[in-house]
């Protein structure tokens, strides 16, 4: 792992503490009041705070994600480092896409 | 016996051999070897499961019923024993790279054993708080 | 003589084997000791490394029942282990034969953290004045007594699974030289230290915390070179 990426893991890290802590109140209080499909659609959609909450949490998320990725992989595979950096993109990539659209789904919706 | 060779270099490092492996199983059950084992197989875990996390989500955009069906699906128990799984995989994640945040950028305390137990049982309670939530 | 221990070691170079013998059980008897009768009256070829016997040199560390250790201040009685114990080469490092590993890999990575005294002032300047208390002094104080036995080295999984990876010993010696206020070096020293596996691949197992043989905390001297590194990469020194 190269500083750069030591540097985004971390501070994507520290983003992230208080945004689970969030994600985390908002499963309970969801779960707890067993909200509906319906019932959680309502409250997400056109929320611009969550769309924006959600968006950043994604962001983070593949970023943290990918990079951590990465390093299980040099240590654990044996791979070499330019194939490390190329599947963190994909993953990276793959979980900004795909986190994206699922929150476009229920923000947009 | 496992041989790598790895040196972007040149110079200096030859090369590295893990035959002696074996003899150094022992001294890693420590309290703190787990924490960090812990920390990293639970992020693992949870890179696995991040894109059906997603993929879950975007079922909205075919319907809410597809959604709908989707979270109905999510009252069976074994479904529900996986969810507070992954809550306690994030809990423990989290509470895992506190202690790294923590070594790496606060003064150094030596009180880190406890705080690495202290943090598997806040995980714990964290998933049983919610077990005791859904069910 | 009144009981003997059974001890396994290993035998030959990269490929070998672990070969039994029976050694007799002395009061206040070192693995060194036991290592060396062994040599004198039934081993004469076996290959060890030692020098002081009194924990200064750090030339005679082994893995003495899965751990690395330092040969000459451990007891037998407290590493026996029902009447048993093994003796290996430190891992991650090469072997040469039986008990000695060969120690190159570990003093290129010094090397490569710039692990040397880089002066900033001649011999015609007048002696440098370091006040005992001050921050940067205590902080080098707290890492200089390693000894360089590489216990830390073959106890670090980091070490294990990155082969670019400088290691505990040598990024502790870097910052006791970047806490070095005489020293004129730290530019090149930091940078080298935050390169390729540098001390932002250290997972922070504090393996080498715990075996460390003089006591000293590695883990704490990386975690300070990381945040010198992070605030100079922030500052876009990096």
């Amino acid at each position: 792992m190269t500083l750069r990426l030591y540097v985004w893991q971390r501070l994507s890290a520290v983003l992230m503490v208080p945004l689970i802590g969030v994600h985390l109140a908002t499963i309970f209080y969801a779960s707890g009041a067993q909200l509906s499909a319906a019932a959680i659609l309502a409250r997400t959609s056109g929320s611009v705070f969550w769309g924006g909450f959600y968006s950043l949490f994604v962001c983070a998320a593949a970023i943290h994600g990918a990079i951590g990725l990465r390093s299980v992989l040099a240590d654990w595979s044996g791979l070499n480092p330019r194939r490390a950096d190329q599947i963190m993109w994909l993953f990276g990539m793959t979980l900004l896409v795909l986190g994206l659209r699922g929150v476009a789904a229920v923000v947009v919706a | 016996m496992t041989e790598r060779h790895k040196n972007p270099d040149g110079a200096g490092r030859t090369s590295f051999i893990r035959a002696t492996r074996s003899q150094t199983a022992g001294y890693q059950r420590d309290a703190l070897w787990l924490a960090a084992i812990v920390h990293r197989l639970s992020g693992v875990a949870l890179a696995v499961f991040l894109p059906f996390h997603f993929l879950f989500l975007g079922l909205a955009l075919q319907s809410e019923g597809r959604l709908q069906t989707a979270v109905n699906w999510t009252g069976n128990p074994l479904v529900k024993f996986a969810e507070m799984g992954l809550v306690f995989l994030l809990t423990l994640h989290l509470l895992g790279g506190l202690r790294v945040l923590v070594i790496e950028n606060l003064a150094w305390h030596d009180s880190q054993k406890t705080a690495a137990t202290l943090a598997v049982l806040g995980a714990a309670s964290v998933a049983l708080f919610y077990l005791a939530q859904i069910v | 003589m009144n009981s003997s221990i059974k001890v396994t070691i290993w035998r030959g170079a990269q490929i070998g084997s672990y070969q039994s013998y029976d050694v007799p059980q002395r009061d206040n008897q070192t693995v060194l000791d036991l290592v060396s009768w062994l040599q004198r009256h039934v081993v004469p070829d076996l290959a060890y490394r030692f020098s002081c016997r009194v924990g200064v040199c750090g030339s005679c560390a082994m893995t003495v029942n899965g751990r690395p250790r330092w040969t000459c201040r451990t007891h037998v009685s407290k590493v026996v282990k029902d009447g048993t114990l093994k003796i290996g080469p430190l891992a991650n490092l090469p072997v040469i034969k039986d008990l000695a590993a060969d120690m190159s890999p570990f003093f290129d990575q010094w090397h490569r953290a710039k692990g040397s005294f880089v002066p900033s002032a001649g011999r015609h300047d007048p002696m440098a004045r370091v006040k005992p208390g001050s921050p940067r002094r205590q902080a080098a104080d707290e890492a200089i007594e390693c000894i360089n036995c590489g216990v830390c080295y073959a106890a670090c999984d980091s070490v294990r699974w990155n082969a670019d990876y400088l290691g505990p010993a040598a990024l502790n010696r870097a910052w006791t030289l970047i806490n070095d206020e005489r020293d004129g070096g730290n530019d090149a020293r930091l940078k080298a230290v935050s390169g390729l596996g540098g001390c932002q691949a250290c997972h922070s197992h504090q393996t080498c915390e715990q075996l460390c043989p003089k006591a000293l905390n590695p883990a704490k001297s990386i975690a300070g070179l990381k945040r010198r590194a992070l605030s100079a990469f922030l500052k876009g020194a990096l």
